[in-house]
């Protein structure tokens, strides 16, 4: 089978969407259980920190340390500082462009 | 919260969020999407979590089809915390049967926290209207004009956007990292990816850390008990 950029993004977006209605649809005893919010909000958790960690420390699929590195260190200060979510990451990209423009 | 305070949250809210839609557009382009492919991701999808996971992939997967199936995959795990706001705004919309179609597509972190900070239900919905409608109207303007800067931009590596993409997601986890458990799910998910990486097909280790959370989130290891 082959999956196709468009189909993906238009599958993705269904998908996303079928939340948001079943939210509406269902009673909210089903959703309100503990141990469903809690896997709810883990799951959110552990995606984001996984692509963090593919995004910022692989490269062609293998392990790698570069510019990312200190850049994300500038984002967390800031994010720490509470700068704003675009600030922080204009400011990571900087640091990023500015280590390879000075080191080649 | 007076009239006009609803409406200043909700327009600050939304012009607030719709500006990072400008690194959205941008990072979306330089994994390899086209600005039609861009745009349509934040009219449709209109999830910030899920439309950086989605881009993520293909940056660092590619197009083929293990690496797309991934990206749909992930994008919609991350949109299962919209399923928990539609909970909660359901008895305070009050919609009934195709009424609910477009306050759906509206029922984003933004739109339930403004509402939900109302205490009355006429300023709830009020709140929930202007900042899902202000966000949308932000958000894809935004996209658009990231689109286009990253069209133009040449090699993202140059301009550091690598860097901003994962900086993204590093600013989307931030605020969720309040207590021990979900830091042990988030360090441990980060080293699994990395480390399967080169093992598995792309986009598939995003998955195997997905489990790793519903292990946590069933057995509640690590949780801080209650005193």
């Amino acid at each position: 089978m082959n999956l196709d950029i468009w189909t993906g993004i238009l599958l993705a977006s269904a998908a996303v969407y079928s939340w948001k209605i079943i939210g509406f649809l269902l009673p909210s005893s089903v959703l309100n259980k503990p141990v469903v919010s809690r896997s709810a909000a883990l799951l959110t958790v552990a995606l984001l920190s996984a692509l963090l960690g593919i995004q910022g420390f692989t490269s062609d699929t293998q392990f790698t340390l570069d510019a990312r590195l200190p850049a994300l260190a500038v984002g967390a200060i800031l994010l720490w500082l509470r700068a704003p979510f675009i600030v922080m990451v204009a400011a990571a990209a900087a640091t990023a462009a500015l280590i390879r423009l000075l080191l080649g | 919260m007076a009239r006009s305070a609803v409406v200043s949250t909700s327009l600050g809210v939304g012009l607030a969020t719709g500006l990072y839609g400008v690194s959205f557009g941008a990072l979306s382009v330089a994994a390899g999407l086209d600005v039609w492919q861009t745009q349509v991701l934040s009219l449709l999808m209109f999830s910030g979590g899920s439309q950086f996971a989605f881009i993520g992939i293909i940056a660092a997967s590619g197009l083929g089809s293990v690496a797309v199936g991934a990206a749909v995959v992930s994008a919609w795990l991350l949109g299962i915390r919209n399923g928990f706001y539609a909970v909660r705004m359901a008895p305070i919309l009050q919609r009934v049967g195709l009424q609910k179609l477009i306050p759906a597509l509206l029922t984003i972190d933004e739109s339930t926290a403004v509402a939900t900070a109302q205490v009355n239900p006429s300023e709830q919905r009020k709140g929930f209207w202007l900042t899902g409608l202000a966000v949308f109207v932000f958000w894809n303007l935004a996209t658009l004009l990231g689109a286009f800067l990253g069209d133009a931009i040449g090699d993202p590596g140059t301009w550091g956007l690598d860097a901003a993409a994962a900086a993204a997601f590093l600013g989307l986890i931030w605020p969720r990292l309040k207590e021990r458990q979900s830091l042990a799910v988030a360090a441990f998910s980060m080293v699994i990816a990395v480390v399967l990486t080169p093992l598995l097909p792309a986009g598939v280790p995003v998955l195997v850390a997905g489990g790793v959370a519903i292990v946590f989130g069933i057995s509640n290891w690590l949780a801080v008990r209650p005193k």
